[in-house]
């Protein structure tokens, strides 16, 4: 008979970001158990992290152990003591293969029990980024206090005692709506908690939300959207409005206001502007007298009403009179200031192009962090920044430049949206780089407090895809091991973000990666020349050359003396070669390979003849290098 | 209508049907109730405690001389301190929001994560902000470390913000225009100290007495904390809370100095430093003379 299992923890409210990862982390726990099952279900809300599992055997099956004890030619003495040993007589005793044996017969244990054993450290094993103590520093450890704990197997508690909880069949409500203890069964389990007021499944509040705003123009936030599914357990969606004079701030501060401090979503009218209308969310069904609405709109106002002023205030310094306050506003304590960083990124920039925009928009780009507004909403640095560069009259490539400056945020994210902005993000990122690595703060391990991978990223995204003719070694002033960071970042970025086969992203970098918009081109083409029949062919001889040379030591002095060729295969591909040196791969592979083939099928590299040897190495360092511009073929990994 | 005060008298009557000590204010000047001894060393060992007050906290920085409606240099916290936290303390904490009114049903109330942290104190918890439609009106920490160390009963401390939940059940857009009592506003009591602070704090306060203050504040805490001799028999006489008093001035100057532009960003991280090391100076003090006069109980027992 197999049953269905039943485990809810019961906890005060879990940060709902927290949540996804901790239902995976306790799926993994549950499966290294080894309890063998069929289906398994995880859900979640704030206040609990509901495992089900069918097909649940009742035990383990029985089992038979032989034990084997002394040799059948033991004394008398010895075979007496095996036995007593295993609890048997003598008599009971088999022999087999020359050995006394003992069978030993285990009754498997009953589920029900096993998982009284091994669900309280289960439980504490959850993987979450924070824990704390609720009872004591000598207590248990979750992410909040454990409250309730529902066991189930079959009918049957699985009883067990976890931070002075006792498992059981008791349940709880939604907080203000449902009742605070309700006796459930497996079966009824879902129906009794939305009795109570609970949507269980995270997929059905996210449906109940969004059913609910139909007609209403919301603006798009998956994020947020996931957020609010967790911090509710009966979410219901209300419109509010707000005065529409507020529609005259920028849109960016209204929206940060509404998403990033209410966690409302922004509404938008048929032409796609900003309405004087949200969407909050709230954690009850209704809200019949309106109290919920005018509450949020009165508080929306306030916030509005401080963003008004901050935006006021701080215009009354332009963002070029603020440069010189920068020298009050540490960028690293090793590092110095923004002012020092600012100054610094004016090298950089310089080095990159000779736009005068860059280079004044690098010097202002900063400025916004000593604005009221952006000490308010750290979220919108540089945003700020170039919003405020646009009112004071900026040109627009500098206040965009400005605006974009941050981006991209991730790999997701776009590059800033202009030229001058895509070379003064690039300033930022590689001088915090450069900065970061000549004092010493390189990221290890998981640690990279400065977000360093990050930015090596954004640079590597921002030349490529604004196809930048930046020289990238000439940027990294002679540090190794900033080369070398940045040599995995390119890799990362062409094999994990670009799905190149890694054996063609070495190929192509082993060939240089200093100039990325052609490290790309390249790639390209090796991706289009590997579907060419002669290509893995010739990449595998092409291996075979290397190592022939390595080999040898050979060192690539002299030129080929054609004298020395011997007529037929090695003639021959010295004359191909000849024929097609100078021109792109893609339109002589096929003529070249067969005359390589051949070569290596009639030819003999180690000739008895030292010159005639050195002759033929000659030829074939040739070749490799002839071909090996755009990539190192021998990486890739072939069949042959 | 309920008044300012009707929901402070409500709020200390509900905790205190619960088991509460019911404090006045402390009477030297703190930036949060979370510093008043009544919290920062009865958190510490073994021994469970209660206590609810009310506890005027200054932000000078947080001073707009009264023009801002929703800011304020000084503001009215109620500090509750249940150690150990009971099981049903966020019921309990419910409770209190419906005994001033609140209808729970027919508002939106959600625990939105927010840790809580005070570099100066060496100390931090986990918890949450609490939203009641939008607006955020109780900060909820379970205490983890205090004065850097590690606690042995687990407290919650809830922290309302009166003023804040006063003009939501007033429906008032300024705090100034709640109702203290029937007959007086809360711009008749306090207007006179949110201009005449902020006009000190931002312009007037003279920095450089304010250093000299802080250097004395800081040394007399440093000298008895020096003096501070845990083998001693008469360990118990020892002024360990005078010496905290000082802490929270030198707390207080350094707020005042912040607010007054005169601290550097690299100055800044220093004078934390320096604060943090006579709280936690006080704190391991004040644990071990406890420890003794408990272990001291323990044997008469």
């Amino acid at each position: 008979m197999s049953l269905p299992f039943l485990l809810e923890i019961g906890t005060e409210e879990i940060p709902d970001w927290m949540i996804p990862g901790a239902l995976e982390s306790l799926h993994d726990l549950f499966e290294k158990t080894e309890i063998p099952h069929e289906t398994v279900q995880l859900d979640a809300t704030p206040r609990r992290l509901v495992l089900r599992v069918e097909g649940v055997p009742e035990r383990q099956a029985d089992s038979e152990d032989v034990i084997s004890g002394p040799a059948s030619s033991a004394p008398e003495q010895a075979v007496a003591g095996f036995a007593r040993k295993h609890g048997v007589s003598a008599q009971d005793l088999q022999v087999r293969n020359g050995r006394y044996t003992v069978t030993k017969k285990t009754v498997g244990r009953r589920y029900q029990d096993i998982l009284a054993d091994s669900l309280p450290e289960l439980i504490l094993h959850i993987n979450f980024p924070k824990m704390m103590y609720w009872t004591g520093k000598t207590g248990p450890r979750f992410i909040r206090p454990i409250r309730w704990i529902v066991a189930l197997l079959g009918e049957q508690v699985v009883p067990f005692e976890l931070a002075g909880v006792r498992s059981g069949a008791l349940s709880a409500g939604h907080r203000r709506l449902g009742s605070p203890e309700i006796a459930i069964t497996i079966a009824d389990y879902e129906r009794r908690l939305r009795d109570h007021y609970v949507i269980l499944s995270a997929a059905e509040r996210r449906q109940k939300i969004q059913s609910e705003l139909e007609g209403v123009r919301v603006k798009p936030d998956a994020a947020l959207l996931d957020t609010l599914v967790y911090i509710t357990e009966y979410p219901t969606p209300i419109v509010g409005s707000f005065d529409a004079q507020f529609l005259e701030l920028p849109e960016e501060v209204l929206v940060t206001v509404m998403r990033h401090h209410q966690k409302y979503f922004s509404v938008q009218d048929s032409q796609g502007k900003l309405a004087a209308k949200f969407v909050a969310v709230m954690n009850i069904d209704a809200d019949p007298d309106g109290f919920v609405r005018s509450g949020n709109e009165r508080v929306l106002r306030a916030r509005f009403n401080d963003a008004r002023f901050f935006w006021e205030t701080d215009q009354k310094k332009t963002i070029a009179d603020r440069v010189q306050d920068l020298a009050h506003v540490t960028f690293q304590a090793k590092l110095g200031t923004y002012l020092d960083k600012v100054k610094l990124m004016g090298q950089v920039v310089r080095q990159l192009t000779d736009d005068q925009h860059a280079w004044k928009a690098v010097w202002l780009c900063k400025s916004d962090l000593t604005t009221e507004l952006v000490k308010e909403f750290p979220e919108l640095q540089g945003i700020v920044g170039g919003l405020y560069a646009r009112a004071q009259g900026e040109p627009e490539p500098v206040w965009q430049a400005i605006y974009d400056h941050y981006k991209p945020l991730s790999m997701e994210d776009s590059i800033p949206r202009n030229r001058t902005g895509q070379f003064v993000a690039l300033a930022d990122k590689l001088d915090t780089l450069q900065g970061c690595f000549r004092v010493g703060l390189i990221p290890t391990g998981s640690r990279d407090p400065f977000g360093l991978r990050r930015a090596a990223q954004g640079v590597v995204k921002i030349i490529v895809e604004g196809k930048l003719e930046v020289l990238l070694f000439e940027l990294f002033s002679g540090d190794e091991a900033l080369r070398s960071f940045f040599e995995e970042r390119v890799r990362f970025y062409f094999k994990d973000v670009r799905g190149f086969k890694y054996d063609e992203v070495n190929a192509a970098m082993a060939a240089g990666w200093s100039n990325l918009v052609d490290l790309e081109a390249r790639l390209g083409r090796i991706q289009d020349l590997r579907s060419s029949p002669d290509f893995e062919p010739l990449a595998a001889s092409f291996k075979r050359i290397r190592n022939i040379l390595e080999q040898a030591k050979f060192t690539g002095l002299g030129a080929i003396e054609e004298t020395l060729l011997e007529a037929g295969p090695e003639r021959e591909l010295y004359d191909e070669y000849r024929r097609i040196a100078g021109q792109p791969i893609e339109s002589v592979i096929s003529k070249l390979r067969p005359k390589v083939d051949l070569f290596f099928d009639k030819v003999l590299v180690n000739a008895p003849d030292a010159r005639v040897r050195h002759n033929r190495l000659t030829l074939l360092n040739t070749l490799l290098k002839e071909f090996s511009t755009i990539a190192d073929f021998s990486q890739i990994v072939t069949n042959f | 209508m309920l008044s300012f005060q009707d929901i402070v008298f409500k709020l200390k009557h509900y905790w205190s049907e619960r088991g509460c000590i019911i404090q006045e204010p402390y009477d030297v000047e703190v930036g949060a109730g979370t510093m008043c001894p009544e919290t920062f060393l009865r958190v510490l060992g073994p021994n469970p405690y209660r206590v609810a007050y009310v506890q005027p906290s200054r932000r000078p920085a947080d001073g707009r001389y009264g023009d801002n409606p929703n800011r304020l240099f000084k503001h009215s916290q109620l500090q509750v301190i249940l150690k150990p936290s009971p099981d049903d303390v966020i019921d309990q904490y419910l409770g209190s929001l419906e005994a001033i009114g609140i209808d729970l049903r027919k508002h939106d109330l959600k625990f939105e994560e927010d840790n809580w942290e005070a570099p100066t104190l060496g100390a931090w918890g986990i918890g949450w902000q609490v939203m009641l439609d939008g607006l955020e009106i109780t900060q909820f920490t379970y205490f983890q470390q205090c004065g850097g160390i590690d606690l042995d009963l687990v407290p919650a401390e809830i922290t309302y913000g009166l003023e804040r939940i006063t003009a939501f059940l007033e429906v008032r857009d300024s705090v100034y225009d709640i109702e203290w009592t029937k007959d007086f506003t809360y711009r008749d009591v306090r207007y006179n100290d949110e201009l005449q602070y902020s006009v000190y704090n931002f312009e007037m306060a003279d920095i450089a007495t304010l250093w000299k203050l802080f250097e004395l504040h800081e040394g007399e805490a440093a000298r008895l904390l020096k003096a501070y001799d845990p083998e001693s028999p008469e360990k118990k006489r020892f002024p360990l809370l005078p010496a905290y008093d000082q802490v929270l001035k030198c707390s207080n100057i350094f707020n005042t100095l912040d607010a007054r532009g005169a601290i550097s960003v690299t100055e800044r991280v220093g004078m934390i430093q320096r604060v943090r090391k006579i709280a936690v100076g006080v704190a391991q003090a004040w644990l071990n003379q406890q420890q003794e006069v408990l272990a001291a109980e323990e044997v008469a027992r």
